[in-house]
């Protein structure tokens, strides 16, 4: 199985004493491929990808990295990754050639192709006019290109990459994720955790984690097409009022809003989702418009959470 | 009013986040109970039980006596009995002991003649408290001399001062104020190290490279062993053009012997290093280091003077090690060979803690 996957994992846990920070976790990604954790903080999408660098030994659970076994074979594995992590973690007062020079070094990258190769990053990454400047004096954006550079100096197979454009602008994101293609493109295989919902739909596949377990995973389509939840959007002059009112409603798991609107999850079991919500609202003058329309991956994310998912059948 | 508030806000606070800080503590109780009873014990400018030797060309019953009494001054211990005055100078320049008594053949006619000094004291003065202890011994009076005394200005010994004829103190302070210094930079500088990583997340990094603990403690000191041989070269110079200390033995055991004394200090900062979880707890715990270091070392007070206590623990602290090794070389003469026993002791600490410091440190974050 290990010659189809980067990584398989059965049942990983971690606890932080009496913390269950990851609950019996199980994973299957393919190579090649840009896997998403989705999951608001402390879901357990570091500690996760912790256990899986090796980083942090499994309270129970195994899995594979790469052919090699976790825990136990956590060294052999370092030579393979790279681990881009949450906070910017190259050294400040280097500049950023420096940098780049120290991480082709510790992965001995000989002297000429690790020239050749800093070179490249460089002009990929967009750096080359700062090559001489210390990686603490650079922009958000600037460091993240950098940190990427850096995790990749050694062209590794597998890439992890935690919370990665959580400090950087739009742009600097939607450039980021086009690097981060063009990677996978060579065979590169990425695991990247975000709460943002756009990053996560970019991903072929995808987990959805809310307090160390995982509540949802599959293509985000087909996560979408799974919901076990239909949405109804509306719009309406005070929200509030109608926000209130919905969410005490049988049958409504959430109202989210949106400025003028409101996007409203209800259960499946809820035959004729508009009537309801129009039941719901008789005798309180309001004036709303509201249509059924298909749920997207903050739905997703919303009902799953919520344990409103249906799982795919294995 | 409202300036009160905001002031007892800002009070409880401090005071929340100190009893949580446990070092700092530490600190509070530990500070005082480590100086006053270091201080207590090894202040002691009362020397006694310097360590002695004795030749005994006389060999009669007077001349036992002589000895005898000199033990039953507590101010000498009497450890070594060797044939010739050149084996006690021989003991003197290894530091084995700190005065030798020299009891010349014709010690029962210079006693009954009293018109010079029967015996000879050669003590290492390099240390003006253990030369100021040791000429107690003058003014002793032999226990057969029940007589009242001829007052005669002639006394019983004859006084060699050995290593410091000046009686000067920057002679003996300096080479000890190397070993003093190194311990301060050196300790400090790898006690933050691997911290200062941890603090700037560099470590989280590092630790998922291939990069092996050895490669990273090895590559972290060699930096500052260079640095360390600068400062070793730096307090020469000053001592000898500002206070005209005499080195007496061979600059290349001084480089050794302080090669080692560095190498030691900078593993036991990287054990400090793995156990402090930030740099201000580093630099603590460094303090609770040095403390011990510079005062029962042997540095400040004389070694012989303190209690068998303090004389053990001292033993565990490369101070004690590099201050006997540096004097020996710089103001005796010794040669390193001479004094092999204080290096073993060095590499050993620089070993263990290394082998700590590597255990210690994981390349995990649980």
């Amino acid at each position: 199985m290990s010659g189809d996957y980067a990584i398989t994992a059965r049942g990983l846990t971690r606890r932080f004493g009496t913390v269950i920070a990851v609950d019996h976790v199980d994973l299957a990604i393919s190579r090649a491929t840009i896997y998403g954790f989705l999951g608001p903080n402390g879901s357990g999408k570091s500690t996760t990808i912790r256990m899986l660098c090796g980083l942090l030994t499994p309270s129970e659970g195994e899995a594979e990295v790469l052919g090699h076994r976790i825990p136990g074979e956590a060294e052999a594995i370092k030579r393979k990754i790279g681990y881009m992590t949450q906070r910017f973690s190259l050294y400040e007062d280097l500049t950023v050639r420096e940098n780049l020079e120290f991480m082709a070094d510790v992965y001995s990258l000989p002297r000429r192709s690790a020239r050749q190769r800093i070179g490249q990053l460089l002009d990929k990454y967009n750096l080359a006019d700062r090559e001489r400047q210390r990686a603490g004096t650079l922009s958000g954006g600037q460091k993240q290109r950098l940190a990427l550079a850096a995790v990749t100096v050694h062209e590794p197979e597998l890439l992890f990459l935690d919370e990665p454009t959580s400090a950087v602008d739009p742009q600097s994101r939607r450039d980021f994720w086009e690097s981060l293609f063009e990677l996978c493109d060579k065979g590169t295989t990425i695991l990247v955790s975000t709460h943002y919902m756009d990053e996560a739909e970019r991903c072929h596949g995808l987990a959805i984690l809310d307090r160390g377990r995982v509540v949802a995973d599959g293509a985000p389509q087909e996560l979408e097409r799974r919901i076990d939840a239909s949405v109804v959007e509306m719009e309406t002059g005070d929200s509030r009022t109608v926000r209130r009112l919905l969410t005490d409603l049988p049958g409504v798991l959430s109202v989210t809003q949106l400025g003028m609107r409101l996007r409203v999850l209800l259960d499946r079991s809820v035959a004729d989702p508009l009537a309801l919500i129009r039941t719901g609202l008789i005798g309180q003058r309001l004036q709303f418009d509201a249509r059924l329309t298909h749920p997207n991956l903050e739905d997703v994310f919303v009902a799953a959470t919520q344990g409103r998912y249906l799982k795919a059948q294995a | 009013m409202k300036g009160l508030l905001r002031l007892f806000a800002i009070l409880r606070k401090e005071v929340r986040q100190l009893r949580r800080d446990r070092l700092t503590f530490g600190m509070i109780v530990g500070i005082p109970l480590l100086q006053i009873t270091l201080f207590g014990f090894a202040i002691n400018t009362d020397v006694r039980h310097l360590s002695a030797g004795v030749a005994d060309h006389a060999n009669t019953q007077f001349s036992r006596i002589l000895a005898a009494d000199a033990q039953a001054s507590q101010v000498v211990d009497i450890t070594r009995r060797v044939e010739t005055p050149e084996q006690l100078e021989t003991l003197l320049r290894r530091g084995e002991i700190s005065v030798g008594i020299f009891i010349p053949s014709d010690f029962g006619q210079r006693l009954a003649r009293r018109d010079r000094p029967a015996a000879q004291l050669m003590i290492d003065g390099s240390d003006p408290l253990i030369l100021a202890a040791a000429r107690q011994l003058t003014g002793m009076s032999l226990r057969y001399d029940t007589a009242p005394r001829q007052t005669t200005d002639v006394p019983l010994f004859e006084i060699r001062n050995y290593y410091n004829p000046e009686r000067r103190s920057a002679v003996n302070i300096v080479p000890g104020l190397m070993g003093v210094i190194l311990t301060m930079t050196m300790v400090l500088f790898t006690a933050v190290a691997i911290v200062r990583e941890r603090e700037r997340g560099n470590l989280e990094l590092l630790i998922n490279t291939p990069v092996r603990n050895l490669e990273l403690m090895v590559g972290k000191i060699i930096p500052y062993v260079i640095i360390g041989l600068i400062q070793v070269s730096l307090i020469l110079l000053l001592g000898v053009l500002l206070f005209h200390v005499p080195i007496q033995g061979r600059m290349i055991d001084i480089y050794l012997a302080a090669l080692v004394f560095i190498a030691a200090n900078l593993t036991m900062g990287l054990v400090i290093s793995t156990l402090a979880r930030t740099q201000f707890q580093a630099m603590q715990t460094t303090f609770f280091f040095f403390l011990p270091s510079i005062l029962i070392s042997g540095f400040m007070f004389p070694f012989d003077g303190m209690p068998r206590a303090a004389q053990y623990i001292a033993e565990l602290l490369p101070l004690t090690h590099f201050v006997r090794l540096i004097r020996g070389i710089m103001l005796r003469g010794a040669e390193l060979s001479e004094l092999l026993s204080e290096m073993w002791a060095l590499m050993a600490f620089m070993l263990i803690t290394l082998g700590v410091a590597m255990l210690r440190f994981k390349k995990r974050l649980d």
